[in-house]
């Protein structure tokens, strides 16, 4: 063996390299049970200095196994098997262990969608951040005093006590900040952005964002942003790349790419997110038909061609190279130039919408509902005194962040947590029991759950037959051939064919699952279905059949859905009435177009500024800062819960009373000590700002 | 019903379904040198249970005082022992009843250990308090001295071994089914299944129960080698299986005092037979145990 020290390092040229990652032909070949996948085939790009760049596709395009191929951190049994992978011009693949280390050390920085599982869970934070600082070479006290400048300029306000709390101490957002001042600490060329803002809610994303694209200016770092949210890559970067199947379809100027795509697949997939004017009565999502080639599966033609609109006999025969589609982009399509012609899967427009929101009779209504959690001494209030009702043939969005009490409401509803004593439950003017075990068998089949992950939902030792023979006959009450019948009729509602019968969940994809899920919430003709984010588990384009899904069913069966979302993009395409929780209690509570619409309250508005989305040209518009954590349950604020975070603070009336939930105008309630009239002047000034740029 | 717009998903789905792999256990297992090794053991061992007197080249009762202590040689291969036995046909003989009697006490075990981990896991609360206190108590008693004195007072029989060795193992599956259960119920197809109107057996037994089964059966082999260890011992104690039936923890109790004279034979054969059956059977546990936790 030749000793490191001999060979001449690939190391600094004399011309300062120009990009901070180069990719060149780049195939990445996973070995698996003695034969070789080829999951990422022939990508090229490169990031140039202080350059943002993005990396979108659905699971399994292969984006996440770039990130890692990066820096050298492929699983034992996968290799780049073709090209270079350059990091500020150094050939990341020849270089020997303690020069890999050196590029780890001070030249790439990564983070990953889980901080929690970034940091060491028995070491105090400060240390793990000082210990950064450590090695790069400081001395113990003064990497401490790195460490703690490191955490105010990620915008940590109590740098000092962060610094002496453990992990588990802190919220998600605070977190993943500490691991973003980690990762900068020794002031990379290249971070690497992997999903870090996926598991945040809403506001917390935007913050982290907003960080990120700062300190991006001020260390001149480049970004290598990976994300399957569109929205959050229009926002973040300069140039993008589409992956899809392995190979990068499409790349471009982000804007230019996500406004105006030049490939079928970017087209596809951009029409199947609900976008701000899309609702269900005016707009039926699109979606990509098929499901993703599996590696290797395609060995001639175009990755896409089986699920394209456009496919043609040359794309099946002929490998599309990277076609020059003009002003710096590419596009892996023969016919690019009519790539914006892909046929419409679905018709664009459904049929007449069933009934006017807040006009049918009232189904289910919950009165003064409160639920306290007793946890290791301390008392969580989940719910304070949360009334509601939901009316025939509508769906009510439950949004809120993370904490606000949806699912411990859903779950009331439904009888599987019991309220605290005052509660009222009622189902079409009945009494309905507080637990679901004493419920008759027509109460119990009126109000069903599709939930959020189908894997925990569906028992996956029982075949989908039987999962759905069972629901049918305890809650339908169908034997025999009846039973049979109905259930050829509930999977040709869902959608499913028959041969999924004999099958285990685990052999379905998550869309089909889902619509498993579904199919069991409908198997006894329910009133009111809850779905607890029946589409975050899923990828965009699958997300986009469900929804479409949930809306036939809608129109067709007269039910009612209690929808919870994070994503409020997907509430907004769905829903006719929203509901706003925020730690237990309801915000505002009114027709889509009264709470998306100005005036609404302070929190919603916030809520609406922090999502990214795609139709705000990238968010450059300024959006209403929420201010600090989300407060704990434990200990909520005194007076208005949200004075502490609230844009538009009055002063101490917010502080020492609780405005009460009002009814400012027909349908329209708000939790706010601002009166209607002034919240909407203050609102439209902000929109007449917002719409200057 | 309406004419749907959207084609059934494509056959794609299928496809990819099947294709992503069921790792089966026991196609995991088969690639197992482990579990391999193990398996062909303990398979000898079930052979020498059911056909031993056929296999025997003698029978293991006789005895031949013209032949005492003979050392190992053709016509006897692990020689004979102090009342002339054939020391080979009794080691291919002597694992009979520990075969009868081992799996019949770790199933016992294991299925009153499932039903009250089931039930503790499920229902939690005060259910769980207060059959927990008994677990407990059950936990605390030594296998070995607890079956000597339960052996004593009701009677050798191995009826009586089987169900001192089950109840004795019952805490110890209990405590690793209510462990699995506890996870388990937390998932939302339990709460699906409270939905539709279900009560807490069918929850247990039907919904719970089979998605419980890798812990379950792991656990189930790790007992079986500690019974057949607790027979071997307790019957060596003289306690367990009783004279004139061909054991291997007879024979050693028999004859380890001649082994300082001279006649390592009787009861060399018999300690190694032990080895191989518990090894086997630790080895069958191990690469079963790993096999799950890779899938």
């Amino acid at each position: 063996m030749s000793t490191a020290a001999d060979a001449p390092t690939p190391g600094p040229v004399d011309t300062p390299p120009q990009d901070a990652l180069k990719l060149e032909d780049v195939d990445i070949t996973y070995r698996v049970r003695g034969r070789d996948l080829v999951t990422v085939h022939d990508v090229s790009f490169r990031i140039g200095r202080a350059e943002s760049y993005g990396l979108v596709g659905e699971s399994g395009s292969g984006k996440s196994t770039i990130a890692l191929a990066v820096v050298r951190y492929l699983a034992r049994n996968g290799r780049v098997s073709r090209g270079r992978i350059e990091i500020d011009g150094r050939d990341v693949y020849s270089l020997n262990e303690g020069d890999l280390r050196k590029l780890r050390q001070h030249d790439v920085s990564m983070v990953y969608q889980e901080p929690g599982r970034a940091l060491n869970p028995t070491l105090r934070v400060g240390s793990q951040v000082a210990e950064v600082f450590e090695i790069a070479g400081e001395a113990k006290a003064q990497a401490r005093d790195r460490a703690e400048q490191m955490l105010e300029k990620v915008r940590i306000s109590d740098p000092a006590g962060v610094m002496n709390r453990y992990p588990h101490q802190l919220s998600g957002g605070m977190l993943q900040r500490v691991v973003i001042a980690m990762a900068l600490a020794t002031d990379p060329s290249l971070l690497i952005l992997d999903e870090a803002t996926t598991a945040l809610d809403a506001t917390v994303e935007a913050e982290v964002l907003e960080l990120v694209t700062a300190l991006r200016e001020e260390f001149h770092t480049s970004l290598l942003v990976i994300s399957h949210n569109l929205a959050v890559i229009a926002k973040m970067c300069d140039r993008v790349g589409v992956l899809y199947g392995g190979e990068l379809m499409e790349e471009g100027p982000a804007q230019e790419l996500l406004h105006d795509p030049r490939n079928p697949y970017t087209v596809g997939l951009l029409r199947c997110i609900p976008r701000r004017d899309t609702v269900k009565t005016n707009h039926t999502l699109d979606t990509i038909p098929g499901f993703p080639p599996s590696p290797g599966e395609v060995e001639k033609g175009c990755v896409f061609a089986d699920r394209c609109g456009l496919v043609q006999d040359r794309c099946r025969t002929e490998n599309p190279p990277l076609y020059d589609a003009g002003s710096g982009r590419q596009s892996r399509c023969h016919f690019w130039e009519i790539a914006q012609t892909l046929p419409r899967v679905v018709s664009p427009v459904p049929g007449a919408a069933a009934v006017a929101p807040g006009e049918g009779e009232i189904l289910v209504s919950a009165e003064d509902v409160s639920k306290t959690f007793h946890m290791e001494g301390e008392t969580i209030h989940g719910l304070v005194d949360v009334s509601l009702e939901v009316r025939a043939g509508e769906t009510l969005g439950l949004v809120g962040e993370s904490g606000s009490g949806k699912t411990t409401l859903a779950r009331v509803l439904l009888g599987l947590t019991e309220p605290d004593k005052g509660a009222t439950l009622e189902i079409q003017g009945t009494r309905l029991p507080e637990h679901a075990g004493r419920r008759t068998r027509d109460q119990r089949k009126s109000l069903q759950i599709v939930f959020q992950n189908p894997d925990s939902a569906l028992n996956r030792r029982h075949s989908i037959r039987r999962l759905l023979s069972r629901s049918l006959s305890k809650l339908g009450g169908y034997s025999g051939d009846a039973l049979l019948n109905r259930l050829k009729t509930l999977l040709s509602e869902v959608r499913l064919a028959d041969r999924y019968l004999p099958m285990r969940p685990g052999q379905l994809s998550g869309g089909l699952k889902q619509r498993v899920a579904i199919a069991r919430a409908f198997a006894g003709d329910p009133k009111i279905v809850v779905c607890d984010e029946p589409t975050s588990a899923l990828d965009v384009s699958v997300q986009a059949a469900i929804l479409n899904l949930l809306n036939d069913l809608q129109r067709r069966e007269q039910v009612s859905y209690l929808f919870i979302s994070h994503d409020l993009g997907v509430v907004r395409y769905l829903s006719d009435r929203i509901a706003v929780l925020y730690l237990g209690r309801i915000m505002e509570l009114g027709s889509a177009e009264q709470v998306w619409g100005a005036p609404h309250h302070p929190y919603t508005e916030a809520l609406l500024s922090a999502v990214p989305t795609l139709d705000n040209g990238g968010g450059k518009r300024d959006r209403i800062k929420l201010e600090g954590e989300i407060p704990s349950a434990a200990n909520p604020p005194t007076g208005c819960v949200f004075h502490t975070r609230c844009p538009r603070f009055l002063g101490d009336i917010c502080v020492n009373t609780e405005p009460p939930l009002a009814e400012e105008e027909p349908g329209h309630s708000i939790r706010c000590h601002i009166p209607l009239e002034e919240l909407r002047r203050l609102q439209s000034e902000e929109v007449s700002v917002g719409a200057g740029d | 019903m309406s004419i749907v717009d959207v084609p059934v998903e494509s056959t794609g789905a299928i496809q990819a379904g099947q294709r992503e792999v069921r790792r089966d256990l026991l196609r995991g297992l088969s690639k197992s040198p482990m579990f391999i090794i193990g398996a062909v053991v303990l398979l000898f061992w079930i052979v020498c249970a059911i056909f031993g007197p056929t296999i025997a080249p003698h029978d293991p009762l006789v005895q031949n005082l013209e032949a005492i202590n003979r050392s190992p040689s053709s016509s006897h291969w692990f020689g004979t022992d102090q009342l002339g036995r054939d020391v080979f046909s009794r080691v291919i003989v002597g694992v009979r009843d520990v075969m009868i009697i081992a799996p019949l006490a770790t199933l016992l075990g294991t299925v009153l250990g499932t039903i009250i981990g089931l039930v503790m896991g499920y229902y939690r609360g005060l259910v769980d308090d207060t059959l927990g206190r008994f677990v407990e108590a059950f936990l605390a008693l030594p296998l070995v001295v607890t079956g000597l004195i339960a052996l004593s007072t009701l009677g050798r029989s191995n009826l009586v071994l089987i169900i001192v060795i089950g109840v004795l193992f019952t805490p110890l599956i209990a405590r690793t089914v209510r462990a699995a259960v506890l996870l388990e119920r937390e998932l939302d197809y339990v709460s699906a299944a409270r939905l539709r109107g279900e009560r807490g057996p069918y929850i247990m037994f039907v919904e719970i129960l089979p998605n419980v089964f890798a812990p379950i059966m792991v656990e189930f082999t790790v007992r079986l080698a500690y019974a057949i260890f607790a027979i071997l011992t307790l019957t060596f104690l003289g306690v367990g299986v009783q004279p004139p039936t061909a054991d291997w923890a007879l024979d050693i109790s028999a004859n380890f005092g001649v082994v300082p004279a001279g006649y390592w034979w009787e009861v060399t054969f018999a300690a190694i037979a032990i080895i191989t059956l518990i090894v086997a059977v630790t080895l069958i546990s191990d690469s079963i145990q790993a096999t799950l936790e890779d899938q």
